[in-house]
């Protein structure tokens, strides 16, 4: 059994180790930086510093996201010390500069006092860039698992669905429906048996929140998902990632396993009655899973496709049981509330979007990210101070955002707060958090063709107007970027979006028609330009000459 | 003491109607001589509010919904019939027909089909939406069936009966979007598949040709679906 008293332990352990080193350099080791061989990076730097023989003077630690995804491999040494695109060479200059007293190596520094810094609110992201994804005991130094063992000690149930109410959380998956409200919807739901499900198959493209979360805080999520099933009385979890997340499923199963161990998974937690257990379940590469109810079907066995709610999953969701199910930064939203309370987590943001939201800043921006910023924080603030503005002396035009549900906004709405009402308000919405930034160089139908290209891929083939009508407004689109629409055309793209929005079965097919009605809104003056004049003001579509289509 | 369901009334186009709470709108209506089209739903087996055609207004919800998988609720108040609907489904119809290749003058199914009768019903002349012209196959490989993915609407009707009455499973779905379509076994040639009992059942179930037994030349496909009910029936005898 274990108890607050063993995680002290492994805290104060740890910070004994850590206190032994005199500097701490850190490497990030998710998935951008990866990329880019910080693996190899961090090699050298511990080969460096074995060769120099600063072995118990300087430590060398894999973290996960720092962030700044752009400048990757990152690198920090202590606190202040921020290097950018560092190679594995320059660990021989990293290490050395080290072993001549701290000195920082000019041409690797970043700058770690940037607003793209200081203008964050991290609570989701509080130890993105902190701690060894790997390694449980980092999690618990970090004030890790506390909220869980605290919670069973002290809270009912009924408690804990207070405090999230209290909190305000709402569900960062995209719909914004009130957390709290869910569990305890779930809590009075009756059932021989409940389930809770974390929603990691995120699939908007340029999206890449959930994913940099679970490779660099796997634990708090399992925290997070471990506190909602004892709220509504569950006993069985499942982690549904896609399986183009390699990276995080393997840190995933790896921090099961370690939580298994510390007794913090697994039968009669804390010795109190409540059990626990985690199974990771794989995504087959189907956007349409990501609905709950396809989800729910693809846990089950079944083909992927959504069903007519309600009833919702709430009161009868996975094998027909109430089911908890929650997006990742949801439930890695849990544990700080709990920690701090409920009141702490209402104190941020706006009056109606609690806390804060992480978004991965994409597209034609400086500093292209992950970022984790308060509710209502401007766009302009987003994109300007903490994305660094558009290069290239190229000038802003539209943003868009929630993936392929979401829609563009303008420039014009810039200074609009980002929070769940505004950005329906303006024909978006919140989504997932992705964010991609576009410039003069993009051309409005072509963006929405686009999203529609990956509506209609995505399509499962349920309900008719989903699977036929986002064939025919991709086609219509297609038309209109090589310049052989009619005005026509642009009358049937509107009633089709009419008719996709209001007849699918599912938020897919409902909200396909959103990039498109979104940019006819803002943009109308582009349509126009392509279907009258046949031409790309952004120079992006290939209009054919002089093709007249017969027949 | 009240041990069943409980009972709801609501009205269905402004006729005040009474309703075990787990049935559905369509129910209700058709109880009540109120028609709702449907192509997807099919008396006996499970609705799974696929095509949208049976999409009826409820009061105070913004999007119409879909009346074969829509439980009743006390004071509804639901419309089955509007200008809004109508165009909808026209425009599901319209849909459907220039999905796949629908050449009714050349189809075993001509005069006993669904998705025709709809057609005529809304007064489906010509289509806004193009042609889609897919290229698909045609299985005859069964010694007494044959499936041309051409005149399927994806109903999964098919499906549903081989599932839930016959219990043999032989049918299912592959792909996804416009490619997703009807397959036997593990996409395998009808005629090879192994878990098929050769009943016939899917082919009287399916709304339109897609599914027939040979020998039958246009116009000679009829349909007959009485033993669904029946075999409803029965089993839910057994049950009892």
């Amino acid at each position: 059994m274990i108890t607050l008293e063993d995680l002290t332990e492994i805290a104060a352990k740890e910070q004994e180790t850590r206190s032994a080193a005199d500097h701490h350099v850190h490497v990030c080791v998710a998935a951008s930086c990866l990329s880019l061989k910080s693996d190899l990076v961090k090699e050298s730097l511990e080969k460096e510093v074995k060769q120099n023989g600063l072995a118990g003077k300087v430590a060398v630690k894999g973290v996960g996201c720092m962030g700044l995804c752009m400048a990757g491999p990152l690198v920090t040494v202590g606190d202040g010390v921020l290097y950018q695109n560092v190679t594995p060479e320059d660990g021989i200059d990293i290490v050395k500069g080290l072993a001549e007293g701290a000195r920082p190596i000019s041409r690797l520094e970043g700058d770690s006092k940037a607003p793209f810094f200081t203008k964050q609110v991290k609570v989701v992201l509080e130890n993105c860039g902190k701690i060894d994804p790997e390694r449980v005991e980092d999690y618990i130094a970090a004030d890790g698992y506390r909220a869980l063992l605290e919670t069973l000690e002290n809270k009912t149930p009924v408690d804990v669905c207070h405090e999230i109410q209290k909190s305000g959380l709402r569900g960062r998956g995209g719909g914004g429906y009130p957390t709290g409200l869910k569990w305890s919807t779930v809590l009075k739901s009756t059932g021989a048996r409940k389930y809770v499900i974390c929603n990691a198959d995120e699939g908007d493209p340029g999206a890449f929140m959930d994913r940099s979360l679970l490779e660099s805080d796997p634990h708090r999520v399992i925290e997070g998902m471990a506190i909602g099933a004892y709220a509504v009385g569950a006993s069985h979890g499942y982690l549904y990632v896609r399986a183009e997340y390699p990276l995080a499923v393997k840190r995933l199963k790896a921090a099961i396993k370690q939580a298994e161990r510390l007794g913090l998974l697994g039968t009669n937690i804390h010795g109190t009655p409540f059990s626990f257990t985690v199974d990771v379940r794989l995504g087959a590469g189907a956007f349409v899973c990501g609905e709950e109810t396809a989800l729910i079907a693809s846990i089950e066995g079944g083909r992927g496709t959504p069903r007519p709610r309600p009833p919702y999953p709430a009161e009868e969701g996975l094998w027909g049981y109430p089911t908890l199910i929650n997006n990742v930064e949801t439930f890695a939203n849990i544990a700080p509330i709990l920690r701090n309370g409920g009141a702490w987590f209402a104190s941020l943001g706006t009056a109606k979007s609690k806390g804060t939201k992480v978004f991965a800043l994409a597209g034609r921006v400086r500093n292209t990210g992950l970022i984790e910023v308060p509710m209502g924080m401007p766009l302009r603030e987003i994109i300007e101070d903490i994305g660094g503005g558009v290069p290239d002396g190229r000038t802003f035009k539209a943003v868009q955002t929630g993936g392929p549900s979401g829609g563009c906004i303008p420039a014009p709405l810039l200074d609009m707060p980002v929070d769940y009402e505004s950005l329906a308000q303006a024909g978006s919405m919140m989504g997932s958090g992705g964010m991609i930034v576009m410039d003069d160089s993009s051309c409005m139908p072509d963006v929405a063709k686009f999203f529609m290209e990956f509506c209609r891929t995505e399509s499962c083939g349920k309900c008719t107007p989903c699977r036929v009508g986002t064939v025919h407004m991709h086609q219509i689109l297609q038309k209109i970027c090589s310049g052989r629409a009619t005005e026509a055309d642009l009358a049937l793209l509107l009633d089709l979006c009419d008719v996709v929005k209001n007849t699918s079965l599912c938020g897919l097919g409902q909200t396909s028609p959103n990039p498109v009605l979104s940019t006819l809104r803002y943009f109308k003056d582009e349509y126009t330009r392509h279907v009258i004049d046949k031409k790309c003001g952004a120079s992006v579509c290939k209009i054919r000459k002089d093709e007249e289509v017969h027949g | 003491m009240i041990t069943g369901p409980r009972i709801k009334t609501l009205t269905i186009d402004d006729k005040p109607v009474g309703a075990r709470e787990d049935e559905t709108i369509l129910t209700i209506a058709r109880e009540n001589g109120i028609r709702i089209p449907t192509l997807c739903h099919l008396e006996g087996l499970t609705p799974i509010g696929g095509c949208r055609l049976c999409l009826v207004e409820v009061k105070g919800i913004a999007r119409p919904v879909a009346a074969c998988v829509t439980s009743v609720q006390e004071g509804m108040e639901v419309t089955t019939d509007s200008p809004r609907l109508t165009q909808y489904r026209r425009m599901v119809l319209e849909l459907l027909f220039s999905e796949r290749n629908h050449v009714c003058s050349v189809c075993v199914s001509n005069g006993g089909c669904d998705l025709q009768d709809l057609a005529q019903e809304f007064g489906l002349t010509h289509l806004t939406v193009p042609y889609q012209y897919p290229r698909h196959k045609v299985d005859a490989s069964h010694p007494w069936f044959t499936l041309d993915h051409n005149r399927c609407i994806l109903c999964t009707r098919c499906v549903r009966v081989c599932d839930e009455i016959e219990g043999a499973h032989t049918w299912d779905l592959f792909g996804r979007g416009m490619q997703a379509r009807v397959i036997t076994d593990l996409n395998q040639p009808w005629g090879s598949s192994q878990t098929c009992t050769g009943c016939g059942k899917c082919v009287h179930v399916c709304p339109t040709g897609a599914l027939s037994e040979k020998g039958k030349s246009v116009r000679e496909m009829r349909k007959s679906r009485e033993f669904l009910p029946y075999l409803r029936l029965m089993r839910q005898g057994r049950q009892v």
